[in-house]
């Protein structure tokens, strides 16, 4: 079976989009294949700087031919419908005369896979097309389709080049493509050249080796003497082959000075995207500039020049890095290294330089008087300044002392200097590096350790795999940081959508989930709820200026504004909103004051909405992590189903587990099924006599039955006690309590007749059930678990 | 290239000028036409109108040029080695750019002495773009040895106008190659004119005392209300030339002034940059600036398309 050999040979490709490229070539051939109805043995697609390559083993030589029946009309029909079912069918006007349709008549035409015959007799007598395609020889199937894939291919960013970008519609490749090589064959014969063109460049079977070390042109005959024959032209086709032997040759030349490669896998990707043929090489930088922390130095060699540090046996950094260049030098490299160190060590003067300059900025301005400038760095459009954030986050910090329990004027000054370091230069030439550094130097100028460590903390946990913060003043800091994006960007509609969650609110969210479980702190809603009264009012300022007439006292109207909407701090929440209702009176005119006490009182209602919108945001993450965790996130609606306590997320993963512990036992199995069948009785039941029917209490009067009674009795005692244990919030109790249930529960199923024919006592036996409902609903909707 | 002898005070490892005449002749060599600076006060050389205005139409332009380029804001009243507020720019442009564009800048690299057998020479995925220039292309750094020695770029887009056909456009920072090539960490100590004992002079002979005057300029003297001034006078004289020059609407005429306007394209350009320096613009206001200077450009790039040069 013949193979294809496909290489695109171009200028370089940037390293980042190397692979996906590789793979999406891959896709979009053997897809196009396959819908053609050719299926293959097996596909593999490589990218290097310069060139895709793809093969594509055990195709087929030519297409499977294809038989089509086509239905036609009976033979009685009028003409017009034998003419339009001979040109349906392709039959040029010309032959229309030997297309007569009589009965047992057959005709056809050879040199288009044609003919028609009619079958069945009398009235029953109806033309047939037969269409036979052959398939076509696989070799003309890929000149077909491969112009159409090379010019759409998904490209993150393409260009034009060259004479041809004079006109429209001119290719467009990453970087301009320079030439073609695909080669079908079988592995026994010679292979030949798929034909086609695109753009003028013409596919042969012709490849070029190292740009520097073997710049001439190779005949390539199929994949295996392409590999081959490149390897030999120093070019490594497989990036992963590539990524062993920069990986093996680093760990080498480490091991051999007593050294170990700091790894990355990052920069291993990236460097093994720059090189067709790497070789790696050590070089060094002055012990003196190791007085800068590692992860600066680290980030300098990383991020500039894309090399790896070496650290000693000790653990610390060695003064060496690794480079892997593209090119084995006449001179063993002692030139390439030189220049490379000469480059390391200007880079990391600067780095040391920021580094002390930083250092010395932090120890004279001890007052943090330069968080002034974050006035004038914007951190949303809609948002305001950096300033204002971390006033926010502060006054949010300052209420949530209050459940964390810790130290408010300790958070404050955490909260206040959390973002200090993005003023820094270190951080400036290395983002990578917030809140790092923040730690670092707040350490340096001796702030509390605590404060020092919320500098770096309150932005974790970053992920789903990321510490949580341990120490209060990070927690307390970390949610009111998170809370405050949440908060701010719900109040102006930039929700996540589908995949785009381009502020990685989604992270936020499951962050202050994994904040407050795992430290078990919780957070009572209204707080977060006020915190968007504050938001609203700003956020929806210029829909309200549209709206508005016309007013002279805009000072009355202010103070009447504020006093509507109840501040969390006087001093600095109200300041905020505050400005934003200046800024926006002073565009606005209003007509008169009850508009505006309108306008204040939906408000309110829209930041009411808003919250309870971003509350259930909260519990999908929270079914989200659960699932992720392999834990049964069904439960969570249950639990939330009675509509109480809901906000309090800690409390409701705890409802979560104490339910998940029950249900896993055999009593909360079968409570579960009695549960469930009591409440499709009701339902079917509440259907007759309508919603709400059976919720007044039983009467005990009416019970018959002993197992009834029993129920009865249970039940009364149950309710208190669950009422009790949730009060106190102890959910194992309160599901001990329901564990009591069962017995009498499955014993009134297996003994009474709810719809029996006195009504009275049907009536009174839902009612029984209805109390059944809503004692168990004090702890979980049953109805909302699966199984 | 020529066979006139060259002296050896201008190898170009060994002498800046050095360098420069042979990019210039090499690039004359293959075609291009050496242009001398443009007379004005420019941050790079794209922004010399032989790159930004001739780079647009379908005719086709070669050229190389040095071109000075301040950058106010980098000075370092020259006590720092490596920066520089005002320092030199190869510039070469290609249009069309040629189908061996990335073989003849080697082979540049190779006149001016660096040996592909030693060195270790990479392009860089680096898409540039000028914001005030509203272009854009793609292209690489281009590094020797893990140095950044130029800037590679295909023009797609330049003034607000679709480059077609694209041109190629090539930038070699001066003072960093000549470093490299003549192995020294300062660049006050580059060899300026080849010569050694007491003819030498060096880079820092030239333009140390200039750095550290144009620094304190930059940073503390320029008169900053003249310079917004400045900027409002050159904003108003282009919008106004471009309207007095261009053709009658309907008319397949020419436009008769965008060179003079795009001259002050230039000016508000370098007076914001001025004013950048001073710190005198906030972070907002910043924007507003930059969409200010490339409304101009735009506004010259189309006009441009309806000159001779511009094919129009």
């Amino acid at each position: 079976m013949p193979d294809l050999l496909l290489e695109l040979f171009s200028e370089e490709i940037p390293a980042r989009m190397q692979r996906q490229a590789a793979e999406d070539l891959r896709k979009l051939v053997t897809n196009a294949l396959v819908d053609r109805g050719l299926t293959y043995e097996g596909a593999k697609a490589f990218a290097t700087p310069r060139r895709l390559a793809l093969t594509i083993a055990g195709l087929p030589a030519r297409q499977p031919d294809v038989r089509e029946e086509k239905k036609g009309p009976r033979i009685s029909a009028p003409e017009a419908a034998r003419l339009g079912f001979l040109k349906s069918i392709g039959v040029p006007e010309s032959e229309f005369h030997r297309f007569e349709l009589y009965e047992g008549h057959s005709v056809s035409l050879p040199e288009r896979g044609l003919s028609v015959e009619v079958r069945g007799t009398g009235k029953d007598a109806t033309a047939f097309a037969i269409i036979e395609k052959s398939g076509q020889p696989t070799l003309d199937v890929l000149a077909e389709i491969l112009p159409g894939i090379i010019r759409a291919f998904p490209w993150p960013k393409s260009m034009r080049w060259g004479a041809a970008s004079a006109a429209p519609g001119s290719l467009r490749w990453v970087r301009p493509l320079r030439s073609i090589l695909a080669t079908f064959g079988a592995e026994t014969e010679d292979t030949e050249i798929v034909p086609f063109e695109v753009d003028g460049l013409k596919a042969g079977n012709v490849t070029y080796g190292h740009r520097f070390m073997a710049p001439g042109e190779i005949r390539i005959r199929r994949f295996d003497d392409y590999v081959m024959k490149l390897e030999a032209a120093k070019v490594v086709l497989d990036a992963d082959r590539r990524k062993e032997i920069i990986k093996t040759d680093a760990q080498n030349l480490a091991f051999a000075q007593g050294f170990e490669v700091v790894e990355d896998e990052g920069l291993l990707e990236e460097v093994a995207g720059l090189v067709e043929w790497p070789v790696v090489l050590m070089g060094a930088f002055e012990e003196a500039f190791l007085d800068v922390p590692a992860e600066v130095i680290r980030a300098t060699i990383r991020a500039n020049q894309k090399c790896f540090v070496l650290k000693k046996s000790d653990g610390k950094l060695a003064n060496r890095f690794l480079l892997t260049a593209n090119v084995e030098a006449k001179d063993g490299g002692k030139v390439i290294i030189g220049g490379n160190e000469r480059v390391i060590r200007a880079r990391l003067s600067d780095a040391k330089f920021f580094w002390e300059t930083d250092k010395r900025v932090w120890a004279e301005d001890r007052d943090f008087k330069r968080l002034e400038r974050f006035r004038n760095v914007t951190f949303h459009e809609k948002l305001g300044s950096q300033w204002d954030r971390i006033e926010r986050i502060r006054a949010l910090a300052k209420e949530l002392c209050k459940v964390t329990g810790v130290d408010p004027a300790e958070v404050d000054l955490a909260a206040r200097i959390c973002k200090a370091d993005l003023q820094t230069e270190v951080v400036g030439e290395f983002p990578e590096l917030q809140g790092f550094m923040g730690r670092v130097y707040a350490g340096l100028i001796g702030e509390h350790a605590s404060v020092a460590a919320a500098c770096e903390e309150h932005y974790k946990p970053v992920g789903p795999n990321d510490t949580v913060p341990r120490d209060p003043v990070s927690i307390t800091v970390a949610l009111a940081d998170k809370l405050d994006t949440l908060v701010g960007f719900w109040a102006i509609d930039e929700k996540p959508t589908g995949s785009k969650d381009p502020y990685a609110l989604r992270r936020a969210a499951l962050g202050v989930i994994r904040l407050v479980v795992e430290n078990g702190v919780r957070v009572g809603w209204s707080s977060v709820e006020n915190f968007f009264g504050h938001w609203i009012h700003a956020g929806l300022a210029d829909q309200v200026i549209q709206a508005a007439g016309e007013t002279s006292r805009l000072q009355e109207l202010y103070e009447f504004v504020s006093d509507k909407i109840p501040p969390i701090d006087p001093d600095c929440m109200n300041r905020i909103a505050a400005q934003h209702w200046i800024e926006f009176l002073e565009q606005s005119t209003f007509e008169d004051l009850g508009r505006f006490h309108f306008v204040a009182i939906e408000l309110r209602k829209i930041s009411k909405y808003k919250s309870v919108d971003l509350l259930s945001f909260f519990h999908d993450r929270l079914k989200v992590m659960l699932r992720d965790q392999g834990a049964r996130h069904d439960l969570v609606d249950a639990v939330l189903a009675n509509g109480e306590a809901n906000d309090d997320l800690l409390l409701v993963v705890r409802r979560v587990e104490a339910l998940g512990e029950f249900l896993a036992t055999e009593d909360g199995k079968s409570l579960l099924a009695g549960a469930k069948r009591a409440t499709n009785i009701l339902r079917a039941e509440e259907k007759k006599d309508g919603e709400g029917a059976f919720e007044a209490a039983a009467d005990p009067a009416l019970l018959r039955e002993p197992s009834e009674k029993a129920l009865h009795a249970a039940l009364l005692t149950a309710g208190e006690a669950a009422l009790h244990a949730l009060g106190k919030q102890d959910f194992e109790a309160a599901m001990r309590v329901m564990s009591s249930l069962r017995g009498p529960v499955d014993a009134f199923f297996e003994a009474v007749m709810v719809n029996t024919d006195d009504p009275a006592i049907r009536r009174n036996r839902l009612a029984l059930l209805a109390t059944l409902r809503r004692v168990t609903r004090q702890v979980a909707d049953f109805t909302k678990i699966a199984g | 290239m020529t066979a006139m002898a060259v002296p050896a005070s201008l190898d170009p490892t060994r002498s800046f000028q050095g360098l420069i005449l042979t990019l210039q002749n090499f690039w004359a060599s293959k075609g291009c036409v050496i242009l001398q600076p443009y007379d004005m006060e420019v941050g790079a050389g794209t922004f010399h109108p032989a790159t930004t205005l001739r780079a647009l139409g379908p005719r086709a332009w070669n050229a190389a040029y040095v071109q000075p380029s301040r950058r106010p804001k980098d000075g370092r009243y020259g006590e720092n080695p490596n920066r520089f507020q005002h320092y030199y720019q190869f510039q070469v442009i290609l249009k069309p750019s040629p189908p061996d564009l990335q073989e003849l800048y080697l082979e540049s690299l190779y006149a001016i002495g660096i040996d592909p057998g030693v060195h270790d020479l990479r392009f860089v995925e680096d898409d540039w773009e000028s914001p005030t220039l509203g272009a854009w292309g793609l292209g690489w750094e281009c590094w020797c040895d893990g140095m950044e020695v130029s800037q590679f770029t295909y023009f797609q887009q330049v003034a607000g106008q679709e480059c077609a056909p694209v041109a190629g456009e090539l930038t070699y920072g001066l003072e960093r190659l000549a470093m490299y090539l003549q192995g020294v960490d300062n660049g006050f100590e580059l060899n300026f004119n080849g010569l050694e004992g007491e003819g030498k002079v060096t880079y820092g002979d030239v333009f140390k005392q200039a750095e550290a005057e144009y620094s304190r300029h930059n940073f503390e003297y320029a008169d900053t209300e003249k310079l917004f001034r400045n900027f409002a006078e050159a904003e108003k004289e282009c919008l106004a030339l471009l309207a007095a020059g261009a053709p009658p609407e309907g008319s397949d005429q020419r436009h008769k002034q965008v060179l003079p306007a795009y001259d002050q394209c230039i000016k508000a350009s370098h007076a914001f940059n001025l004013l950048d320096a001073r710190g005198v613009i906030s972070v907002t206001e910043r924007q507003g600036y930059i969409l200010k200077v490339r409304e101009l450009a735009k506004a010259c790039g189309a006009a441009w398309v309806q000159t001779e040069a511009g094919g129009g």
